[in-house]
């Protein structure tokens, strides 16, 4: 009888393990702690800035939760969560191949200008009308993402100072494009835009003007994320030029193709970041563009470790983080507080993976090793 | 040469990890002024024990003793104080350094803040009179063949006063001719008093080079001989405790059906210099047409021709009569061809990734792994499972990363996937470098079996022994091109060596 339970204990916690195991090289228990232990020992760190300048860190802390458990705050947050999980996944992407996207930033506006700029001249019945934005923003990232892959492939040139350069391309690109073509002046308001979104193309807001339906597309796209890269034989290929370009090469399969598939993937992915800004709050490219996407979602990405529920996770505590920055400054707590406490928690996450992605490596080898050994040694 | 005082005594070691006694009463004691040699299989606690000693970790029980005194080793730094060197097996060099600069790096004499490069520089000179051996130290390190690097490691170690010094696996990355020159000097350190302790797996390099010989199995010292006391075959059981399968023989015919055909390729290489001048040879089914060769004379231009990675400048390549010198590499994988390649950590296996899906790598194309677009992990799993049956990979399961397995065990994966896929040719480019007898007489098995269910291998290996043993016809490469072509029957050792130096084969056949 108690062997039965012992022996159905056993099972269990074995199908336990093996649910928590992903890959078999890190447990998701781990990850979680370790990321977690990162946060708090940020939380510390950043405590202790607060307390040097003068300033109570549980009266900040108090304020933060405060003011960000409200039902408010917590729609705001998945507002501002929504474009950096959908930029992290562009990144994601690229980290997959091995490729450092920096150029998101980039590829988003202009997914985002191009997006305006055509769906102000169509006329179409709502879903197509959509359909149609998502996918030139989407082609304007993907070419836009294809130069510094070309300029890889053909002339070996890294893609992070490319992207980098891009970035800034894009920025002068885009303003000349708005200030020469494509202003559109209405008489009587000082708001300069492009030309307004047809209604047709307006995204419909869940909750009125907090909250976007755009998160049911950010969803898809993590979901298509996951699909793509770590269950299709694609994503394998991907991930196995990645992790070793020359032994993918060696097994047939062409680096040179995943650069350039993997960086046009991510660009696409990146122009869809801005829709939340085009086609549920502003309804026209203007001055008053997002930014910083591109950049928080490299973050986003670093801290979810390229893993779908990761980028979700990360990208809704940045999107807290943001949401918390305006009371903060009410409180006369200094609002960089917040850009303070998501450097160090990026900084703390690094260090905390890479020591604790050492010690499970050493441990897994010894483990590997402690099953093989010890029937010989008892023998 | 050989006195009674003894440098080394290790007495009751034990090194535990986790769960797992790695080392368990390990007895051993050097004597001064000789060479020591410590084999094992892979995973059979060599390596832990050696790190023991160069105070890479601290053992659990037991005692070091070190020219009569007895030693806590707390860090390298304290091995490195007491006169004992390493030089790994991985050779650590700065590439962009000077050979100069490379030996002092960590070390430098200085006075006031700079260093001293012509007190080194004396220095060294005299240590490699002493030693006999030469190495430019001028001379960029990215310049240098791997038999320098060695040297370069070797006098990194002289130079910090090493008086006893641990070669991990010295020869596993040399030709024979270097060996010979390693050894040499290694009896030239010796005259001079050092002592050397030699991990190895090559048995016959053992039984010729070393004084004492201290055999470890299953973590713990098992027997201590004298070469002239052992044969080859004695000192293999003694490593397995058991008895050997032998290496040669083979039952099956070759057949007539030309699998693989090389017809006058030429491959572009560095500068104006071909990489392969008009190489033409054929492999038949169930053939086995081992080259031999000093590495780096056109053997890897060969293997990445023949997979396609490289399109050569002239000349047609044939897969059964199908001409195949315009297919990309993937079409050539899935239809029939098959490779092992030269080193397994950089161009086989992802070392982070699981096991299953090290097995998956390269076959990925094939309906039984997919559904639809997507991976079918259950079968993927199930074939690597097979893979870890047939082949003997000792790990706890598929779902382990690679870079837990021992070499041996990585190596018999890589061959199993390879062969898995029933291939119709198979490259074999140092199928078994770097593995223990035991995992060696494994694949040689694996690798008979196909040849004798019609499989064609072209064998590229630096192990003589296994090139006259496994082949059927044996060419020699040279510069690029081949050289001499011989029937295993004819070749010997000294012969092979002769032709892999640019010797030229009397025009008799």
């Amino acid at each position: 009888m108690s062997e039965s339970i012992n022996e159905s204990v056993d099972t269990a916690v074995s199908k336990l393990q093996r649910l928590f195991k992903g890959s078999g090289q890190q447990s998701v228990l781990i990850t979680l702690a370790s990321s977690l232990a990162a946060v708090a020992i940020a939380l510390v760190l950043a405590g202790i800035l607060l307390w040097a300048t003068g300033k109570s860190p549980f009266d900040a802390y108090s304020k933060m939760l405060e003011a960000g458990l409200t039902n408010d705050k917590l729609l705001e947050t998945v507002q501002r969560a929504t474009p950096l999980i959908v930029a992290a996944v562009a990144v994601a992407i690229g980290f997959k191949m091995n490729l450092f996207n920096i150029g998101v930033e980039g590829q988003y506006l202009m997914g985002v200008f191009w997006a305006a700029v055509v769906g102000a001249y169509v006329h179409l019945p709502s879903v197509l009308h959509i359909g149609l934005i998502f996918l030139v923003a989407m082609a304007a990232g993907a070419i836009w993402a294809a130069i510094p892959a070309i300029l890889k492939v053909k002339k070996g040139v890294n893609e992070v100072i490319a992207t980098i350069m891009l970035n800034t391309i894009t920025l002068s690109i885009i303003d000349w494009l708005f200030q020469e073509k494509f202003r559109h002046e209405i008489p009587g308001q000082l708001d300069v835009k492009t030309k307004l979104l047809p209604t047709t193309a307006w995204l419909p807001d869940l909750v009125k003007n907090r909250l976007s339906s755009f998160v049911f597309m950010a969803l898809v796209v993590v979901i298509v994320f996951w699909l793509i890269v770590y269950k299709s034989k694609f994503g394998f290929r991907l991930r196995a030029s990645g992790a070793n370009a020359i032994a993918a090469r060696t097994a047939g399969i062409s680096s040179n193709n995943m650069i350039v598939t993997s960086m046009v993937m991510s660009g696409a992915i990146a122009g869809l970041a801005g829709m939340t800004y085009l086609l549920s709050t502003s309804h026209a490219y203007g001055p008053t563009r997002p930014e910083g996407y591109g950049f928080n979602g490299i973050a986003v990405a670093l801290l979810g470790r390229n893993h779908p529920a990761g980028i979700i996770v990360a990208g809704l505590l940045w999107g807290f983080l943001d949401s918390v920055a305006g009371p903060l400054q009410i409180a006369k707590i200094p609002q960089s507080i917040v850009l303070v406490i998501k450097a160090v928690i990026l900084l703390t996450v690094v260090i905390v993976n890479e020591v604790v992605g050492r010690r499970v490596a050493k441990r897994t080898a010894d483990r590997t090793a402690a099953q093989l050994t010890l029937p010989v040694v008892a023998a | 040469m050989a006195t009674d005082s003894v440098a080394v005594q290790l007495t009751g070691i034990e090194k535990r990890f986790p769960g797992v006694i790695a080392n368990h009463d390990v007895n051993l004691t050097v004597r001064t002024g000789t060479i020591h040699a410590i084999v094992g299989e892979n995973g059979a606690g060599k390596s832990t024990l050696m790190k023991t000693l160069y105070g890479m970790h601290q053992p659990e029980a037991g005692t070091i003793t070190v020219f009569g005194e007895q030693k806590v080793f707390r860090s390298p730094s304290d091995a490195i104080a007491a006169g004992i060197g390493m030089v790994h097996q991985h050779f650590m060099l700065a590439d962009n350094l000077t050979v100069l600069e490379n030996i002092i790096l960590g070390y430098e004499p200085t006075k006031g803040g700079r260093i001293q490069y012509g007190e080194a520089r004396t220095k060294l000179l005299q240590i490699m009179t002493q030693s006999g051996t030469h190495v430019d130290l001028d001379a960029p390190v990215s310049d240098l063949g791997v038999g320098q690097r060695q040297r370069v490691e070797i006098l990194k170690v002289l130079f910090r006063g090493a008086r006893i010094l641990i070669l991990d696996e010295p020869t596993a990355v040399l030709v024979p001719q270097e060996v010979d020159e390693l050894f040499s000097n290694l009896h030239r350190l010796v005259d001079d008093g050092a002592t050397i302790i030699f991990i190895s797996h090559k048995l016959d390099e053992v039984l010729t080079v070393s004084d004492d010989i201290t055999v470890i199995r299953a973590g713990t010292t098992v027997a201590e001989v004298q070469p002239k006391e052992v044969t080859r075959l004695k000192l293999a059981e003694l490593m397995v405790g058991s008895e050997l399968p032998s290496p040669h023989g083979r039952a099956s015919e070759v057949g007539t059906l030309v699998r693989l055909q090389l017809d006058h390729i030429t491959v572009a290489g560095p500068g104006d210099k071909h990489a392969l001048d008009d190489v033409s040879f054929e492999i038949r089914e169930g053939e086995v047409l081992g080259i031999a060769g000093v590495e780096g004379n056109g053997q890897f231009e060969l293997c990445e021709t023949i997979i396609g990675l490289i399109k050569p400048l002239s000349g047609t390549l044939a897969m059964e009569g199908e001409n195949i010198t315009h297919t990309s590499p993937h079409h050539r994988l899935m239809n029939g061809l098959s490779y092992i390649p030269f080193d397994r950590h950089r161009e086989g296996l992802l070392l982070e990734a699981p096991l299953w899906e090290n097995t998956l790598l390269g076959r990925d194309g094939d309906p039984q792994f997919l559904k639809g677009p997507f991976i079918n992990a259950t079968a993927a799993k199930a074939d690597s499972r097979q893979v870890i049956d047939q082949f003997d990979v000792r790990t706890p399961s598929e779902l382990v990363p690679a870079y837990a397995l021992s070499g041996g065990n990585q190596q018999k994966l890589l061959v199993g996937r390879e062969l898995s896929s029933h291939p119709r040719v198979l490259i074999a480019a140092h199928p078994t470098r770097g593995v223990d007898v035991g995992a060696q007489a494994a694949i040689w098995e694996k690798l008979r079996a196909a040849r004798d269910a019609g499989l064609a291998v072209l064998l590229i290996s630096a192990d003589l022994e296994e090139v006259i043993g496994l082949s059927d016809r044996i060419l020699v490469m040279f510069d690029g091109c081949i050289n001499a072509h011989l029937t295993p029957a004819e070749a010997t050792p000294e012969l092979l060596g002769t032709y892999m130096t640019g010797g030229v084969q009397e025009v008799a056949s």
